[in-house]
């Protein structure tokens, strides 16, 4: 406990949410990293600050160190209700803004209300205390965000019903990632740290294995780190000239994005793969462009080319642009600078004939057109050879 | 007089011959190679598990005999609970290396290549919307013993009644356990 610094949520800088009470979300790979012990270790560092810290929500599920590590906290009585003759406990949000604590303690934020509460979700609850001034600290795991759950179910073939969309941990004023490796979490679990005995097995046979915690662990540490990202590009701060420079560089910094240069042949699926996976590598968006030349109608072969790198690039989840031009270079820099491009990939022009050798070649020409953004021409390893019967 | 004739048409050649240098491609002359020729195209459909390499050498030697373009595909199960268009970054992670040793691979052997990808509910659901759209002229598959390695008997059964192109599936082997894997990229990837 005393290692943890106190009071932090008090000063954080935000002057934009001022009156507005401060959430940090403790996010985790999975059930058993510890969000909730760390939430609780940091009521209390809060707590000796001096300030009051009241439970809204707590989660024990049954672990003592949980409960133990709870008392002393003053904790704010949950309401029953009654649904389809089932009783429930939630918890109590007209009881949580009375007592308008300093820091209010809300464990698993992606949870549903029973019907006719308030709200449906927790994380509504939470905006409402948020509003009245109160300080939140919350816990959630990576596979309720909305938009990692398709990534997730691929993952770990485990379908999460609850979600909470991406904007409610994008508005949160710190999310802290709680980390553990699968090995300790798996050992965690077998020392029935996380589930009571009897779930043990079927929680080890189903989602507690070790690929699944791998995947998801990945997952989570990159959804934290694009987040500092998207903070650092959005927060402004004042600090003089050296903080307008520190912005003005910041978005070359992190925010790389991808744009490959394809035609519509078989060829085009090699440039693809290796641009998805350097996209991958940089943690990048990927957007695949072909200027497609005015009035010409396509061959049988060409349309067919189309329709698979249309296939290719929804199975890997980028958008394929195609814009009708004569002007490849310029019609190129004015796609990357409307998307923010960063970084193009091109596959090796075939030879030029006449006049055509004359001019400058394309990655020059973008260079010029583009300067700062990066043009990489994809070698032709193996000597490439795809048949085009055009 | 005949030698100003002479000189007069060896200059004439010799600008004809500079511009048809400058016209044709710097590395090359028209070959008959480059002609187009009826293309025949040999499906190879594989799963994240791997490519039969017995399978991939009988579509390299066929590829070669009948100038055909091998079409190695891979095939993607979407899961139950997603849409049947959702990406698949997961399987992708598996599959694009995959296809880069394949392609490589053929390549290598002076043969064309064109690679899909499929997505469907089993291995024999994205086959068969793979098929639907596209027509090939052989199929090449490699019987396994195992279920969970690729299609299964009853998906080759399906395979014979229903496709029409000539289906070739070559039997188990002990050899046939060697596979081509992403391992066998060259370079970076």
């Amino acid at each position: 406990m005393a290692e943890l610094q106190p009071s932090t949520l008090a000063v954080t800088d935000d002057a934009l949410s001022a009156g507005r009470g401060h959430l940090r979300v403790f996010l985790g790979m999975a059930a058993g990293v510890g969000k909730t012990y760390r939430m609780l270790l940091e009521g209390h560092a809060e707590q000796e600050a001096g300030r009051d810290v009241a439970i809204g929500l707590l989660e024990t599920h049954g672990r003592v160190d949980i409960a133990r590590l709870a008392e002393g906290l003053p904790m704010i009585p949950r309401r029953r209700v009654t649904y389809r003759g089932t009783r429930l406990e939630e918890m109590d949000l007209p009881a949580v803004l009375t007592r308008a604590a300093d820091v209010c303690l809300i464990d698993e934020l992606a949870h549903s209300n029973a019907p006719g509460l308030e709200h449906p979700k927790r994380y509504q609850d939470v905006e409402d205390v948020l509003e009245a001034g109160i300080d939140v600290l919350s816990t959630m795991n990576v596979q309720h965000l909305e938009s990692l759950n398709d990534r997730v179910d691929e993952l770990t073939g485990v379908r999460v019903r609850e979600t909470i969309p991406d904007a409610v941990l994008a508005r949160a004023d710190e999310v802290v990632i709680i980390d553990l490796t699968p090995e300790e979490l798996l050992e965690r679990l077998r020392a029935g740290k996380v589930y009571p005995a009897e779930r043990i097995d079927t929680a080890l046979n189903s989602f507690f294995r070790i690929e699944n915690l791998s995947a998801l662990r990945e997952v989570a540490l990159r959804q934290v780190a694009e987040e500092v990202g998207h903070k650092r590009l959005t927060r402004a701060e004042p600090l003089g000239a050296r903080g307008q420079m520190l912005a003005a560089d910041a978005p070359q910094a992190v925010g790389e994005r991808l744009l490959a240069l394809i035609e519509p042949n078989p060829g085009a699926q090699r440039l693809i793969r290796r641009a998805w996976r350097s996209a991958q590598r940089l943690g990048a968006e990927l957007d695949l462009l072909w200027v497609r030349p005015p009035g010409r109608k396509l061959s049988e072969d060409r349309d067919r080319s189309l329709a698979a790198l249309r296939q290719l690039a929804s199975v890997l989840g980028t958008r394929l642009l195609v814009e009708e031009s004569d002007d490849l270079a310029a019609t190129v820099a004015e796609v990357a600078r409307r998307y923010g491009i960063t970084y193009i990939l091109m596959g090796r022009s075939s030879p030029a004939r006449g006049l055509a050798r004359l001019r400058t070649p394309l990655p020059q020409r973008l260079m010029e057109l583009l300067p700062g953004v990066d043009v990489r021409v994809v070698a032709d390893r193996g000597g490439s050879r795809t048949r085009n019967s055009t | 007089m005949s030698v100003a004739v002479v000189i007069g048409v060896g200059l004439v050649a010799f600008a004809l011959g500079l511009a048809a240098g400058f016209w044709l491609p710097p590395n090359g002359r028209i070959r008959l190679g480059d002609r187009p020729v009826p293309v025949r195209r040999i499906l190879l459909p594989f799963t994240a598990q791997g490519i039969s390499k017995r399978a991939f050498e009988a579509a390299v030697r066929l590829a070669k005999a009948e100038n055909a373009t091998i079409m190695p595909a891979f095939l993607a199960r979407v899961p139950r609970q997603l849409p049947l268009d959702s990406p698949l970054a997961a399987q992708c992670g598996e599959a694009m290396p995959l296809l880069e040793a394949i392609e490589q691979r053929v390549t290598s052997q002076g043969v064309g290549v064109d690679s899909r990808i499929a997505r469907g509910r089993s291995y024999r659901d994205a086959l068969r919307r793979l098929l639907e759209e596209e027509q090939f002229d052989r199929v090449i598959v490699s019987a396994t013993n195992s279920p969970n390695k690729g299609l299964t008997s009853d998906d080759l059964e399906w395979l014979l009644e229903r496709v029409p192109a000539e289906v070739l599936i070559l039997r188990p082997a002990p050899e046939d356990t060697s596979r081509i894997s992403a391992g066998a990229l060259s370079g970076h990837f």
